[in-house]
């Protein structure tokens, strides 16, 4: 069932449009991403939920409560921000203490509970350090220890991992992952980064211009998403332009010197789209699209060639397996299976 | 001076030099310094020492100053309970004066800050503006409100018949206090100002989220992060109303006298410089005193939270 529910939620700032009619629903113990490029509204849902910013319409109900009418400090959220917003002037342990303070709990009950939650985020020892005498890495868990020792209903993480370094975040990424999932807490992350997205989430909301362009799964949302946008915003994409042939029987799509078998239900000017790692060089007798390489660059576990087809440009990402690769300047066939394949009306968003 | 010195090191570093070329290298800035340090030296050393010598000199009032080297003065202030009274004055108003600077000023630049666009700047501007007006005409702006019967609000209210006599606040410690800690108000909000660019914008949402209410924040959260700009605004407010001049002359006149005042009097209207020298010098070595020693204490107290 779901445990947090945004029912049509929409917020304006004057004219602007920041959420236009949002509607999710979230279950309890999940993990959900709302995706999307600055601007796409995700931060300022997020800050509906905490209870930062008001709603304009709609209505936001955590385990069947309307939240509209309870004040931001009695919801009962955690929340990891941006700028990890740890109090400069407290340790670690008494930035922790803070939310249970606030919650009357004794100072036994206390001492032991934040000295879990440093345990938690593998920070013994670092109880009477000053924020700004930490690591970004460092801060970053203390912040997530300070939300989760309230024991929130949901944790709401606003970007939590844009300012470590990429090792850094790749690490916290699996660790924060871990610790969901050992405590279960519902969790809400923004972020703009479709890998950590991905890397973490039961479900990814991808939004753009204040609307849901898709909710789905991380496969569901890479494998068959539901716009162009998210097609282009989760991961590269070639796109071709093609053509249906109604006449020919079974009807056929053509780009180039290719034709495949058209869906039902389309016909006239299509776009073609194919992920690049999707794509293989074939023969001459494999009639693919007719493509010459211009750039073949090494990066280590992947070569990235970029080619120049009979229908514009595009990428091809082919695992490095140690077999010979094309070079630079050779004609190749571009081929890929048909259901690797999406087909959708040209001039559809 | 230390970035000079390290582009020249750096310089060094990189351009491995016999030893020689390095070690001029190393004093090529002091030659840059001399004009300032020339200025400095002129303007502000010698006339300093030039009046710590003037109050070792003997003063007759038919001789005029005698350049002997006496501790006349010194024991004049020393012994007489007038000049306790006038020191002890000038600290108490200065002292009062920074309280309430801070009990005003530091609320006042936590509302400016917190301020929409076009507000924002139009009140700094109104905080800030009066600084670009002489302090005399400011503190006259006090004496024409409250200056015994003509004084404009005293007369509006005798008029209503809310009081019969004048509020008593021109020669008066409390008016010098109030309108002391007017003047310098935008040094406070200023420094509380510049403190408060330093905190988070989610912080007090972050407080909000963990369950504490408004009083909780301000109590616990904002205001110890803001104490330093309070501290240091402090210091500056104190140093300026302790050695303050116009205001205290404008509003306590001839009768109420601090440290400056007393001071200018003996060097302009008894004539007595060596004597006004040691007052001066003698509210100088206060206030040098106070300030770093203050400044030590504020800096011990907060140097691990804010470095």
């Amino acid at each position: 069932m779901s445990f947090l529910e945004l029912n049509r939620v929409s917020k304006h700032f004057g004219a602007h449009v920041a959420v236009e009619d949002i509607t999710l629903s979230v279950n309890k113990g999940e993990f959900i991403s709302l995706l999307g490029p600055s601007g796409c509204g995700k931060t300022t849902t997020l800050q509906m939920i905490a209870g930062f910013v008001e709603l304009s319409s709609g209505a936001i109900l955590l385990n069947g409560r309307d939240l509209g009418n309870v004040k931001p400090s009695k919801r009962g959220l955690g929340i990891v921000f941006q700028s990890y917003a740890l109090f400069p002037h407290m340790t670690a342990a008494e930035n922790i203490a803070f939310g249970l303070e606030m919650r009357g709990v004794p100072r036994a009950e206390r001492e032991a509970r934040v000295r879990d939650a440093l345990a938690m985020v593998g920070l013994e020892g670092y109880a009477d350090r000053y924020p700004r005498r930490m690591s970004g890495g460092q801060q970053q868990r203390v912040a997530l220890a300070r939300a989760l020792v309230i024991k929130p209903d949901v944790l709401l993480l606003d970007e939590p991992l844009s300012n470590l370094d990429a090792k850094l975040r790749e690490e916290m990424q699996i660790e924060l992952r871990q610790i969901q999932r050992n405590i279960g807490t519902t969790t809400v992350l923004v972020t703009h980064d479709q890998t950590e997205a991905m890397a973490l989430s039961d479900r990814i909301v991808v939004m753009s211009k204040g609307r849901i362009e898709q909710i789905g799964t991380p496969h569901e949302t890479y494998e068959r998403p539901a716009s162009a946008f998210v097609s282009q915003f989760l991961g590269k994409t070639n796109e071709f332009p093609g053509e249906v042939d109604g006449d020919a029987v079974p009807p056929v799509v053509v780009a180039g010197s290719c034709r495949w078998p058209a869906p039902a239900g389309i016909s006239g000017p299509v776009t073609i789209t194919v992920r690049p790692e999707k794509v293989g060089f074939g023969s001459e007798v494999d009639k693919g699209l007719a493509a010459r390489i211009t750039n073949r660059i090494f990066q280590g576990n992947h070569w990235l060639f970029q080619c120049e087809t009979e229908c514009g440009p595009a990428i091809v990402i082919r695992q490095n397996t140690g077999e010979a690769q094309p070079v630079e300047g050779e004609s190749v066939r571009l081929v890929w299976r048909t259901e690797d394949m999406g087909i959708r009306p040209r001039g559809m968003a | 001076m230390s970035t000079s010195a390290s582009i020249t090191s750096e310089q060094g570093a990189a351009v491995p030099a016999p030893a020689q070329q390095d070690r001029s290298g190393a004093w090529a800035p002091w030659p840059l310094l001399l004009p300032a340090l020339a200025l400095f030296i002129a303007v502000v050393i010698v006339p300093l020492l030039m009046t710590v010598l003037l109050s070792f000199h003997n003063w007759g009032q038919y001789t005029g100053i005698e350049f002997v080297i006496t501790l006349k003065n010194w024991q004049e202030i020393w012994s007489d309970p007038y000049f306790y009274e006038m020191f002890a004055r000038t600290f108490r108003i200065a002292g009062l004066a920074t309280v309430i600077a801070a009990i005003l000023g530091a609320p006042e630049a936590y509302i400016l800050n917190r301020m929409r666009a076009p507000w924002k700047g139009f009140f700094l501007l109104i905080i800030l503006g009066p600084l670009l007006i002489s302090v005399v005409a400011r503190t006259l702006g006090w004496a024409l409100l409250f200056g015994g019967n003509s004084g404009v609000v005293n007369k509006a209210l005798m008029a209503v018949g809310l009081i019969d006599t004048p509020i008593p606040f021109m020669f008066t410690e409390t008016g010098v206090v109030i309108a002391l800690a007017h003047v310098m108000m935008p040094f406070m909000v200023l420094s509380v100002w510049a403190a408060l660019q330093r905190v988070d914008p989610q912080i007090e949402n972050a407080a909000l989220s963990l369950g504490a209410g408004q009083v909780t924040i301000m109590r616990r959260i904002i205001l110890p992060q803001i104490m330093p700009g309070v501290l240091s605004g402090g210091i500056i407010v104190f140093a300026l109303s302790a050695s303050a001049f116009a205001t205290p002359s404008i509003i306590g006149g001839r009768r109420l006298k601090v440290a400056a005042t007393l001071a200018y009097d003996e060097f302009l209207n008894t004539l007595n410089w060596p004597l006004g020298a040691a007052v001066a010098v003698l509210l100088l070595v206060a206030l040098v005193l106070i300030i770093v020693g203050s400044n030590a204490i504020i800096e011990r107290r907060y140097a691990e939270v804010f470095r």
